[in-house]
Formats: structure tokens, C-alpha cells, sequence
């Protein structure tokens, strides 16, 4: 068992950083995840394990600072909220482009423009559909507990350097603030320079010697063959992740009629909405995607075919319900998918829910339940 | 460089004679790579890519050298001299380095940018690295225009100077005032040293040469933010032949940006300039 604390999920970023070998985080104040840059200033893990700490300009120029010492090789990270997350996005681009592995955290709160500083899940389809230009994707944890934000930051590093390809994790405000008991990592030592070159050198700018070729790290190709090619070779990546990569939990769904798919502090509220539901009478399920990026078509194909329908419960307008209903349709089931969201910062309740379910499933809850097949 | 000496013989010199090794006088440092440069002919890029080649070849310190390549004319830097390099957002360059000197506080980082990636896109990037005193060298390449998208204005574009953007010439009403943004920095408490050279004379070049390696000799003792401006031409853009972008950067550039050093002091000193 490693050390037992309670700890708001801010915190645990931070900590689970130093604790992970991180290099360096770079990172500018915005509410509400300003506590992971606070917590490490405190900590100053610079003296403990030899991590960069740097408070930036700007989210410009911290993502930029992540892609420079990204490119080294080293195991860096910054953190922010939707509107900072959106500052990056042009960097994220590049960190994509130039397939360096890092790990980002979006805190998330309401949009859009300035919006509200409470949670919010609406930065959705910024975070797995890329978020700036051109065609990449990142890969994105979506945690539901402080024991998870923990967890996340040693997996997102994880995959990040597996695949050499942007890790986030897609948080949100609640996550953020709330504390919970976490079980914390044991220690991992930083990598020394000879690991380092070991792991990451054949490509990372960790300095020419005599031995090797220069390398360049960039995501420039003047030849529309050469960036066709590149192109090609990400997209084989993407496809890899969703070999590979899909993490979801599955909650009572085997002999569910409806499945709720929710993710983060939404999963949270539909837990209890299962039990709610089944108190009811309802045979109700919960799917939680934990990659939403590489996102688990598969598993919803499956439940298709077996269940009524699919309520996508977000803190969004409806957001990931477009990418069930994308599986669903491939799955060639006529099970109905809608939406259940709150919006501006609200976070919807059990019975909300419960209630959402009823109203949008009524036909098939009053005729029975049509079967797909 | 070790420069040897043409061996002096009785009568004439055949051309087997010259091409002897130990008639060497002059030879392209073996950091530039023989990728042909994509610069135009009379463009002072190629110029200060040889100084900084140079440089990093005699001062022994390929190994430890990383160089953060711009957006602009200069992006291709990377196919030109062998050093491991990064490839940077518009502007961003500043902030790029600064990534890899933090976690890599030995290496010998620089960026390498134009005036409008530095002084207009890129005008927080720059400030802030520089105000924090990175341990990184900065090479300006100023020449008034953004050559690379086709010469429209820049921050530095002089009064009255015909761009793509400025077809009837650089109206300060319209478009403010060329920007001496090394004077600005100068007075950066992080930067060390500071100056603005020029390489369209062979003196000029010596005086870059020896401007950059006190530069870099700065970096590599850790002494902050040192910062060298390059004046420099860019014929295509100023839609004027190689010796007359000269002339016209003599007899109007650099009154406006006088050459010479603004501050030689240390990190945490303000500039009395």
C-alpha cells in the first residue's frame, strides 16, 4: 500500500508528478486549477528530485516551453482550463505535428468565451477531436475521482511516450477542487542522461555527437508527398491507440436495457443514478469511457446490439453523444441514442437523471422495450 | 581555424600545387552541411549560419548545441548547419528555448529569428525570456521586411519604406513608429549582453564573429540573456540588387539602428544606456 492522504485533485497533479520522475512543468495561473502550480511552488521538487517548475508569460508561451523541452526527450507537463486550453491550442498543434510526447491537463470550466469558473465537461470536442489545426488527435484520460487525476498523470506519460503523441487529461473544475483519499505512487527516479538517450535518443534533440545525425524536430514538410506521408503515418498511430489503448469501465450493463455513457464528474452522478433507477425498476447501466480518445466504439457496438437505447448524460449542449451515435450507427443497431446535459457550470443530479431517462425513453418504457435484435 | 600559410615558391605555381593540402588558406567549417541554401543571392542569413557554424565548431561545443530555427526565411536553418534543432511557432522561439535550457541547463541553446517573428508575434516571447534572464542566445536578423511571405511590413519597416502592406510606404499614422526593440531589450535586467552588428562588410563580419562569440561565451558561463542584432538586407524583398540593398542599409538603415554594443554588464544589472 503506498502512502494514504486526502487530497483535492489539484494537489494530486502536482504530486503525482514529482513522484512520477517528472522534468518540468510549465504553467500559468487560471482558476480552477491554479492549485497545481501553487502545490508544486510549495513543494519545490527542484531541490527534491531535480523537476523544472516555471510559472510562464502566458498559456502561449508555457505549451511552447512544454514543446522545447519536450523535444529534449524529457518527461515534461503543463496544466490550465478551457480558456487557457484554447491560448494552447496552436502549441498542441505542433506538439501533435512534431509527434513529441508531453502531458496536458484541462481543468475544465464553462464556456464559451470567459464563461464561468465552475466545471464543466463542453471543452469535449476541443480535447478528442484534435482542438487546433490539422488533422491529429491527442490521447485523452478522462479521470472521475482524485485517485484517478493521480493515476493519470504516470499513464498519460505512459502513452505519451509509447506512441510519441500528446497525453490529456480532460478534467473538470469538480475534480479539481474536491478532495478524496488518494493512494499516492511510490517514487520513480527522473531518467538520468543516459536513460534518457537510451529511451528517446535516436530522435530527441538531446545534443549531436560525432555518432548519431542531427536531429530536427519539426512539423514542416514543403512537399505535399512528404506531408502526405506524415499524415498517413499519424493516422496509422491513431489507429493503433484504438487498437491497443481503449480503457472504459462497464457498470451493471449486462442485462441493461438502457446504458447511461458518461464520463468524469457526469459518471460520478450516474452511478447513483443506476441505483436509482434500478430501485425503480429499471434496468439501467452505466459505461464510463476512460480513454476518450481512443474512444470505446468497440464496447458501445456491442452493448448495441443488446440494449433499448443510450443516454449520453454530459455537462455539455451534447457533445460525446455524436460519437455514440457514430458507433451505434456502425454497428447497424436501431437502438436510440439521446442526450442529458447541464450546461453553464451545473452539475445535474441522480434523480435529474433518472427523470431525463424517463422522459426521452418513454415511448419504449410504456410499449416495452424494442430489442435491436 | 587554424589557417596555414601558402607555401612560397620560386617561379609560378601550378594549379596541382595549389589544390595541396598544405596550401590550404580557407576552408568552409565542416559544421555547415553541403546542403545547397535556399537564400537569395546577397541575403546576410547565409553569412551569420557560417559565423554561428564557425563558432560552435571552434569552441568545441557541437554536442551540447541546440539550435530553435524561426518561422520565416530562416526556418530551413536546420538543413544547414549540424547540430541537433528545433523547429518553432511564429514567435515562439523564445519560449521554445527556454523549455529546453531549463531542463537541460548545460546545453548551449539559441534561437535564430527575423524581426517580424521576434518583434511583432513573438514581442511577449522575447520580452519575458529576456526579462528572466535566460541562459539562451538570441541572433535578431533585422532587415525591415518579412521576406519569406512575400515582403509585407514589419515592426522595424522604416518610415516611408514600400512594402507589400505598405504599397505607398510606412505611414506612422496609420502604422506607428519602426521598432528598436534591442534597445528595449537592453534594458532588461536579465540580458548580459547586448549589441546590434551588421555583415554586409568583411570588417562587419569580423566584429559579428567576435560579437557572437562573447555571446556565446556568455551563454556557456551562464551569465543570462545575451542578445546580438544582425542589420541585414533582404534584396528580394527591397526589390533592389545585392550591392544596392547594401548601399540602401548603409544610408538608411543603420542611422536608424546604430551598430555597436547597448550593454556588456552581467544578469540582475540594469542597462545605463
Amino acid at each position: 500500500m503506498g502512502e494514504i492522504k486526502l487530497m483535492k485533485g489539484n494537489e494530486v497533479l502536482a504530486e503525482a508528478a514529482i513522484r512520477c520522475g517528472c522534468d518540468g512543468y510549465f504553467g500559468y495561473p487560471i482558476t480552477p486549477q491554479s492549485e497545481v502550480m501553487e502545490t508544486l511552488m510549495v513543494r519545490e521538487p527542484w531541490k527534491e528530485t531535480g523537476m523544472v517548475v516555471l510559472q510562464a508569460e502566458s498559456e502561449v508561451a508555457s505549451i511552447n516551453m512544454v514543446y522545447g523541452a519536450a523535444a529534449t526527450g524529457k518527461k515534461v507537463m503543463t496544466s490550465s482550463s478551457s480558456p487557457g486550453i484554447s491560448l494552447m491550442a496552436e502549441g498542441i498543434s505542433y506538439l501533435a505535428g512534431a509527434e513529441l510526447p508531453c502531458l496536458l491537463v484541462n481543468v475544465q470550466r464553462g464556456g464559451p468565451g470567459l464563461g464561468t469558473i465552475q466545471p464543466s465537461q463542453a471543452d469535449y470536442f476541443q480535447a478528442v477531436k484534435g482542438g487546433g489545426h490539422g488533422d491529429y488527435k491527442l490521447i485523452v484520460l478522462a479521470p472521475s475521482s482524485v485517485q484517478e487525476m493521480n493515476d493519470f498523470v504516470d499513464l498519460g506519460f505512459e502513452l505519451a511516450f509509447k506512441y510519441r503523441n500528446p497525453a490529456m487529461i480532460l478534467a473538470d473544475g469538480a475534480i479539481g477542487q474536491m478532495m478524496e483519499k488518494v493512494e499516492l505512487a511510490d517514487y520513480k527516479p527522473r531518467w538520468t542522461k543516459e536513460e534518457l538517450v537510451e529511451k528517446n535518443g535516436d530522435w530527441a534533440t538531446t545534443g549531436k555527437p560525432a555518432s548519431r545525425k542531427k536531429n530536427v524536430i519539426t512539423s514542416l514538410e514543403m512537399a505535399s508527398n512528404d506531408m502526405e506521408v506524415r499524415n498517413i503515418n499519424l493516422q496509422a498511430k491513431y489507429r493503433k491507440m484504438e487498437e491497443e489503448d481503449v480503457r472504459y469501465e462497464a457498470i451493471q450493463c449486462d442485462d441493461a436495457e438502457f446504458i447511461l455513457v458518461a464520463f468524469g464528474t457526469a459518471a460520478r452522478v450516474c452511478q447513483k443514478a443506476v441505483e436509482v433507477a434500478r430501485e425503480k425498476g429499471l434496468k439501467v447501466g452505466l459505461l464510463r469511457p476512460i480513454t476518450l480518445f481512443p474512444f470505446p466504439k468497440k464496447v458501445i457496438k456491442e452493448l448495441a446490439r443488446k440494449t433499448a437505447g443510450f443516454l449520453s448524460v454530459e455537462m455539455s449542449a451534447g457533445q460525446m453523444v455524436e460519437d455514440i451515435k457514430l458507433a451505434v450507427y456502425d454497428a447497424g443497431s436501431n437502438a436510440r441514442v439521446d442526450h442529458f446535459g447541464r450546461m453553464g457550470g451545473i452539475i445535474p443530479t441522480p434523480t435529474e437523471v433518472v427523470e431525463a431517462l424517463e422522459d426521452k425513453f418513454s415511448w419504449e418504457l410504456s410499449y416495452g422495450v424494442k430489442r435491436s435484435y | 581555424m587554424e589557417l596555414k600559410e601558402v607555401t612560397k615558391t620560386e617561379g609560378t605555381m601550378d594549379i596541382q600545387d595549389i589544390l595541396k593540402p598544405e596550401n590550404l588558406v580557407y576552408q568552409k567549417t565542416k559544421l555547415l552541411t553541403d546542403t545547397p541554401m535556399h537564400y537569395c543571392p546577397g541575403c546576410s542569413h547565409g553569412v551569420v549560419h557560417k559565423i554561428l557554424a564557425e563558432l560552435i565548431d571552434e569552441m568545441g561545443i557541437q554536442e551540447r548545441s541546440i539550435g530553435v530555427a524561426p518561422v520565416g526565411c530562416a526556418v530551413f536553418a536546420y538543413n544547414y548547419i549540424d547540430i541537433d534543432w528545433q523547429e518553432a511557432a511564429h514567435g515562439r522561439a523564445p519560449a521554445v528555448a527556454t523549455g529546453i535550457s531549463r531542463v537541460n541547463p548545460d546545453a548551449f541553446v539559441f534561437t535564430y529569428q527575423g524581426d517580424g517573428d521576434l518583434a511583432s508575434i513573438g514581442a511577449a516571447e522575447i520580452m519575458h525570456a529576456c526579462n528572466r534572464g535566460e541562459n539562451i542566445l538570441v541572433v535578431f536578423i533585422n532587415n525591415g521586411i518579412y521576406g519569406m511571405t512575400g515582403g509585407q511590413m514589419a515592426p522595424t519597416t522604416l518610415e516611408g519604406m514600400v512594402t507589400a502592406t505598405t504599397p505607398y510606404g510606412r505611414n506612422t499614422d496609420l502604422n506607428g513608429y519602426p521598432m528598436r526593440i534591442t534597445n528595449l531589450i537592453a534594458q532588461l535586467p536579465g540580458t548580459s549582453y547586448v549589441t546590434r552588428q551588421a555583415v554586409h562588410t568583411a570588417g562587419g563580419v569580423r566584429k559579428c564573429k567576435r560579437a557572437l562569440k562573447k555571446a556565446i561565451q556568455n551563454v556557456l558561463d551562464k551569465k543570462g540573456t545575451s542578445f546580438v542584432e544582425v542589420v541585414s538586407t533582404c534584396n528580394s524583398g527591397w526589390k533592389m540588387s545585392p550591392v544596392a540593398s547594401n548601399k540602401w542599409m548603409e544610408e538608411n538603415m543603420i542611422p536608424y539602428y546604430p551598430l555597436g554594443d547597448m550593454k556588456d554588464s552581467v544578469k540582475g544589472e540594469h542597462s545605463e544606456n
